[in-house]
Parts: C-alpha cells; sequence; structure tokens
C-alpha cells in the first residue's frame, strides 16, 4: 500500500505544523502521527515523513532511531510493555514478564507470530505508587495503563485483549 | 477497555457514586472521608464515556488525605480537569490577581516564596525567572518539563491528569510576569492519558479566553502547546528537552549559554517543572512569605511525595517542605507503614539518580540541604522504600542498565562507563565477580561524576558508588560466597488498596 496520509491525518498535520515555528519541530509529533496511519515506521515512512516536513531524510532517521516509541519494524496489535525499572522490579514487574512469556508463548522483545502481541520491557513508566503494571499501545494508536497487576489480573487483562482484537488493524499489512 | 483497577470494585461503588457525580464542593468534604481515589477513577470514567475521551483512565494510587491541600485540592473534586469545576472552586482567581500585579513584583513574590524547582535538581524557581532578559528582539518561551521519567517518580501525572487547569493557571501567571509568548509542555509520549486531559483543558482555556490574544481585555498574547516526547529518559534533562522539541535527537547542550539566555529555537527560555509551575497560583493569591513559611530554611511550600514499595498506602500525598520520612512512611495520613512480613532495609528519597540512604536517617527532614547533609538528595521528593529481601547487587545492576539505555551516548564516560559498570555488576550478581571490581567500580564511578555535559553521567556514578558503599557487606558477600544470598525478585501480590478505607 501506499505511503500517504489520509484526509483526517493531513488535517492534523497541518495543525502540527502551525504549532512551531519551524518544520523540523514538528519532527516527533509527526512521526506518532506516521505510526498511527502506517503501523511502524519503516523506511519509505522515513523518507514520506522528510518530504512532508521538507528535512533531509537523515534528520528523519535520526529521530526516529533514537526514540523508543517508533519501532522500527512491525509489531502486535497489541504491543505490551512491563515495567521492571526500581520500584516495579521490587514489585513483581519481572514475575508479570516470566508470566506473559508463558501465557503467550514468547519470548520478551518477541511477536506472537499471528502477529497479536508483542511482549516489551520497559523503564519507568511513572507509575510506581501502582507498581507492578505495564502499558499496552494499541496498533490504532490509543494507549492503557495496567496498574496493580496480579498474576490472576494478568490473565483477565489478556482475556480482554483477545476480545479486542478483531477491532484492531494488524501493523504488517498498515503499508 | 476500561477501568483496570478493579471492574468488580468500580461496579460496587458506581451507585455511591452516582449521586456525587453532579460536582460541587460542599461534596468533596465526603469525598475526603471515603477512599476518594477510588471514586474519582469511577467518575472519571464515567466521564470519559460522556465526553468521548479516547485514552483510559489510570489507576489512582491513594490520593492524598493531608488536611491543608494546595496542590492536591481538587484530586478529589470530581471533574475539576473541566474548566467550569475548577472556576466553581476557585480556579482562574489567581490568574486575575496577578494581572494587577507586574512582574517584577510576582518575580519577587517566587523568590521570597523559596519554592524550589519539583524536577528534582532543585534551583531556586525566582532565581531562574530573574535570568531570563527582560528585553528580547524574538518571542520568548516558557517550556514545561512534563517528561516525568525519573524511576520512582510519578508525582507531575497527577497534576496534569486530575488538576490540568492549575497548571495551566501557572503557565499563564508565568507568561504575564516574564514577558513569555508561547509555551509548550513536553510531556512524556508514554503518558497519553495526560496528554490528553491537558489538551482538553487547553481548548476550554482558549473557549474562555485565558489563553489566545489580549487575554482577558490586555495587551497580553500567549499560546500554550502540548508537545509529546517519545521515549527518552534523557529528555528530562532541560537542554536534551530542548533539543527534543526542536525535533533532534535528545541530547544535552554544553552549558553556558543557559536556556534562559539561548533556549528553545534560539530564543530566551524559561524550562520548569509541572510541580513547579502548579505551585505559582499558590504564591500569587497567598503570597510568597505564607508560602515559605509552610516549609524549612530554603525550602518553601507545600510539595507532592509519592511514596512507593513494599509499603502500606503507596500513592501521591501533598505535605508541606521539611516532612521528615518517618512521619510519610509510617503515618496512617501517608503511607501507613511497612506492609505486614516486610522489614526496611533503604529508601530513595527522589528517584533513582539518588544516593540509597539507611533507615537510621528516617528522621531526617525532606529537603535539599538536610538531604545532601546525609549525603543523598532530595530529588523529585518521589521516595522508594526496599525491604530486606531486596539484594542491593542485583537492584544496583538493573539501576546501571538502565542509565546505560538511556544514556544519549554523546559523552564517552557517560556511554561507555554505564555499559561497563552494569557489566561489572553483572558479574558480582551471577557470583563471577572479584573483589578487585569494588575499586574497579568506584573507580568507573569518579571518572564519570564531572567529566559528562549533562548530570546524566553523575546520576549513574551516585547511586552505583552510594549502594557498594552503604552496604559494602553485601557487595563482599555476593564474591566471597560466589553468588547471590537472596531471593529472586518478589512476585506481584495483591494490593493492598482494599483494606486501606
Amino acid at each position: 500500500m501506499a505511503v500517504e496520509f489520509s484526509d483526517e491525518a493531513e488535517e492534523e498535520f497541518a495543525d502540527l505544523l502551525s504549532r512551531y515555528p519551524n518544520n523540523l519541530a514538528a519532527m516527533l509529533p509527526t512521526l506518532h502521527l506516521a505510526q498511527r496511519e502506517f503501523g511502524w515506521v519503516s523506511v519509505e515512512v522515513m523518507d514520506y515523513v522528510a518530504e512532508k516536513l521538507d528535512v533531509h531524510p537523515t534528520r528523519v532517521l535520526q529521530a526516529a532511531t533514537f526514540y523508543t516509541m517508533y519501532n522500527k519494524q512491525p509489531i502486535g496489535k497489541c504491543h505490551i510493555q512491563v515495567c521492571t525499572t526500581l520500584t516495579c522490579a521490587l514489585m513483581g514487574g519481572y514475575g508479570l514478564i516470566e508470566h506473559l512469556e508463558e501465557t503467550l508463548g514468547i519470548k520478551v522483545g518477541e511477536t506472537t507470530p499471528d502477529g497479536n502481541f508483542t511482549l516489551s520491557e520497559a523503564e519507568c513508566l511513572a507509575s510506581c505508587g501502582t507498581a507492578p503494571m505495564f502499558q499496552v499501545t494499541y496498533s490504532d494508536g490509543e494507549s492503557e495503563y495496567f496498574e496493580n497487576l496480579t498474576e490472576e489480573r494478568v490473565d483477565e487483562v489478556v482475556e480482554e485483549l483477545n476480545d479486542k482484537l478483531s477491532q484492531l488493524p494488524d501493523p504488517r499489512t498498515m503499508h | 477497555m476500561t477501568e483496570e483497577k478493579s471492574d468488580q470494585e468500580s461496579k460496587k461503588e458506581s451507585e455511591d457514586n452516582a449521586k456525587d457525580s453532579a460536582s460541587n464542593a460542599e461534596e468533596t468534604a465526603t469525598a475526603e472521608k471515603a477512599d476518594s481515589d477510588k471514586q474519582e477513577s469511577d467518575k472519571q470514567e464515567s466521564d470519559k464515556q460522556e465526553s468521548g475521551e479516547a485514552s483510559a483512565q489510570p489507576t489512582r494510587a491513594k490520593a492524598s488525605r493531608t488536611q491543608e491541600k494546595y496542590l492536591s485540592r481538587n484530586f478529589d473534586i470530581p471533574k475539576a480537569y473541566n474548566i467550569d469545576v475548577y472556576e466553581a472552586n476557585g480556579g482562574y482567581r489567581a490568574l486575575k490577581k496577578a494581572f494587577d500585579m507586574d512582574g517584577e513584583t510576582i518575580i519577587e513574590e517566587v523568590k521570597k516564596s523559596n519554592l524550589r524547582g519539583r524536577g528534582g535538581a532543585g534551583f531556586p524557581c525566582g532565581i531562574k525567572w530573574s535570568f531570563l532578559p527582560k528585553e528580547s528582539d524574538v518571542p520568548k518561551y516558557l517550556v514545561v518539563n512534563a517528561d516525568e521519567g525519573e524511576p520512582g517518580t510519578f508525582k507531575d501525572r497527577y497534576l496534569m491528569e486530575l488538576d490540568p487547569h492549575r497548571h495551566l493557571e501557572g503557565c499563564i501567571i508565568a507568561a504575564w510576569a516574564l514577558g513569555i509568548r508561547y509555551c509548550y509542555i513536553f510531556v512524556r509520549g508514554e503518558l497519553q492519558f495526560a496528554i490528553d486531559r491537558l489538551q482538553n483543558a487547553i481548548d476550554q482555556a482558549y473557549e474562555k479566553g485565558y489563553l489566545g490574544e489580549k487575554i482577558m481585555g490586555r495587551d497580553f498574547d500567549f499560546d500554550v502547546y502540548v508537545h509529546p516526547g517519545a521515549g527518552a529518559y534523557i529528555c528530562g534533562e532541560e537542554t536534551g528537552l530542548i533539543e527534543g522539541l526542536e525535533g533532534k535527537s535528545g541530547q544535552p547542550r554544553m552549558k553556558p549559554p543557559f536556556p534562559a539566555v539561548v533556549g528553545v529555537f534560539q530564543a530566551p527560555t524559561i524550562v520548569n517543572n509541572v510541580e513547579t509551575i502548579s505551585a505559582i497560583p499558590f504564591i500569587v493569591e497567598h503570597g510568597g512569605q505564607w508560602f515559605a513559611d509552610m516549609g524549612i530554611e530554603k525550602n518553601g511550600g507545600p510539595k507532592l511525595y509519592g511514596l512507593s514499595g513494599p509499603i502500606n498506602n503507596p500513592g501521591v500525598y501533598e505535605a508541606p517542605s521539611g516532612i521528615t520520612v518517618r512521619e510519610l512512611l509510617e503515618s496512617d495520613r501517608f503511607g501507613g507503614g511497612m506492609r505486614d512480613g516486610h522489614e526496611l532495609k533503604a529508601f530513595i528519597p527522589g528517584g533513582s539518580s539518588c544516593a540509597v540512604v539507611k533507615p537510621e536517617h528516617l528522621d531526617v527532614q525532606l529537603g535539599f540541604e538536610p538531604m545532601q547533609e546525609i549525603g543523598s538528595s532530595l530529588g523529585t521528593g518521589c521516595l522508594t522504600f526496599m525491604d530486606t529481601n531486596t539484594c542491593m547487587v542485583r537492584l544496583t545492576a538493573r539501576l546501571a542498565h538502565f542509565y546505560h539505555h538511556e544514556s544519549c551516548g554523546q559523552c564517552t564516560p557517560c556511554r561507555e562507563g554505564s555499559g561497563w559498570a552494569a557489566k561489572v555488576l553483572d558479574s558480582i550478581e551471577a557470583g563471577r565477580g572479584r573483589m578487585e571490581d569494588l575499586e574497579l567500580l568506584l573507580d568507573m564511578c569518579d571518572n564519570i561524576q564531572g567529566n559528562t555535559i549533562c548530570a546524566l553521567g553523575d546520576s549513574i556514578a551516585i547511586p552505583v558508588r552510594s549502594y557498594i558503599q552503604t552496604f559494602t557487606d553485601e557487595f563482599e558477600q555476593h564474591i566471597k560466597e560466589r553468588g547471590c544470598p537472596f531471593p529472586a525478585w518478589s512476585k506481584a501480590e495483591p494490593h493492598s488498596d482494599s483494606d486501606a478505607a
């Protein structure tokens, strides 16, 4: 599929540009928008963003590779990011990862073969008072925090996520 | 996909809350007595459905239960994130007062208030403000550092999600006082809910004429934008943040020039933490002296403290500057003590970059100078408590990995040193350590600290050195016994929230 913003995305992009004194400054929000539109940030997407912002493609490459929220390869419809820094490490974050590895049948850093789930270890997500926790980022661009987790609660959440899968686009086929 | 805390609880309480949902100040008192955060999350859940907000409401840890509330006063008020409710509870009153004061007077009040930067470094806010040139050929900027990412820190999220208008009011007052034209609130990209709440508040403020051109009939134009980060701890460093705002890698700049002189887009810029700005309306409303009186020498005002770890009531609490760690940990109004079966081993006062502290210092006051005297720092004021099951070698290794991951890579001591430290610490934890490794680690710390462009290098050296020096026996035991004598990382336990209403 061709890499091109939808009409709504074009509108949002125009609004983004209006917020900054130069195009380069719109880099991070534009990459977020592009990821939401195209599922992940491929070289093709980076080139497109460079064209839109009228900056050299290396500028886009620099930002896309420096910041961890941009996925440089397709990921699952639900990206589960388990915090394991400090308080979450103390309160059971690593246990959640083990449990999710068993439940999903993948290792941390991997995506299920059906493209539904990606499991990652994340650094502190500013949710220490409700540790352990994870964030789920969906392929439609939304995201959600799940906090005060136990293994039982994780099982429930995975069920809820399974129910949601049919409504989510598959990042592998979004461009 | 909805409330993640406890759907059952939500359903159980939704009946009770239904009658509360018509928001007004009278009902706040009731809400305070009850378990306010549960109500809050339930209400926001229903609000979200009403208003069609995209993101889900994050779970609330315990909200503040202090008697005197300022920063957290609206946390318990239903829908305080909406401008009507905010105004009905005294919101934007400080702004009106500020418009009758000139900028110099406001800056003087802020100086008098002893408000210290709430992001961790603790620089006096009024002094920082006075560095901004009065005259400038180019527009001046306010950049709010809402890139809350210091491990253990989670207070700014509450301010942005529950009381975004307070924050905006602070931004507008700061802009009025300093002659600032534009503001960017740089929020961590992960905090989608905070971004949505802030954007909603900004839209409402434009509609009401608190933002835009000729604000409230004054010759004063001011625009505020939310700028999302994209996952880089280093953007919490003010010049890294400025680089990120300009669309580049978040690699900190050499200082001087300081941002007040050459900041974002080469223009004079003030960078302040979320909580710092949220405190400004109270200083204007009640005066700098009033603020300073609510604290200790050089550390003024009410402050948000985040408490986390195996304690009874983790969460965000408001208390005056200078409260002791013991009171925050042990009082039933705050942390409620360690959980049953967990004995306190150590704590970190304000994020992972601070030196670790032993329980013998529980009676130290939470202020920058008192914390420095015991060799640590107040940092963000979000305290992490550890129990005796915690392996300090493993924790130090984990933190070293964090800093290695987050190092921006432009300074060799930080980029390489953090990785080396992580490797050496891993080997000690795995039973392959040598006694001379401890000296080696301390030597690395000495060679990182002070030799990098920004403070991230120091943030590796300070904790690593402190864990080794504070728990030397434990490190030596790992080496002598060729392995870790502690149990594996704890498993998640059911949260004690339910019995703490």
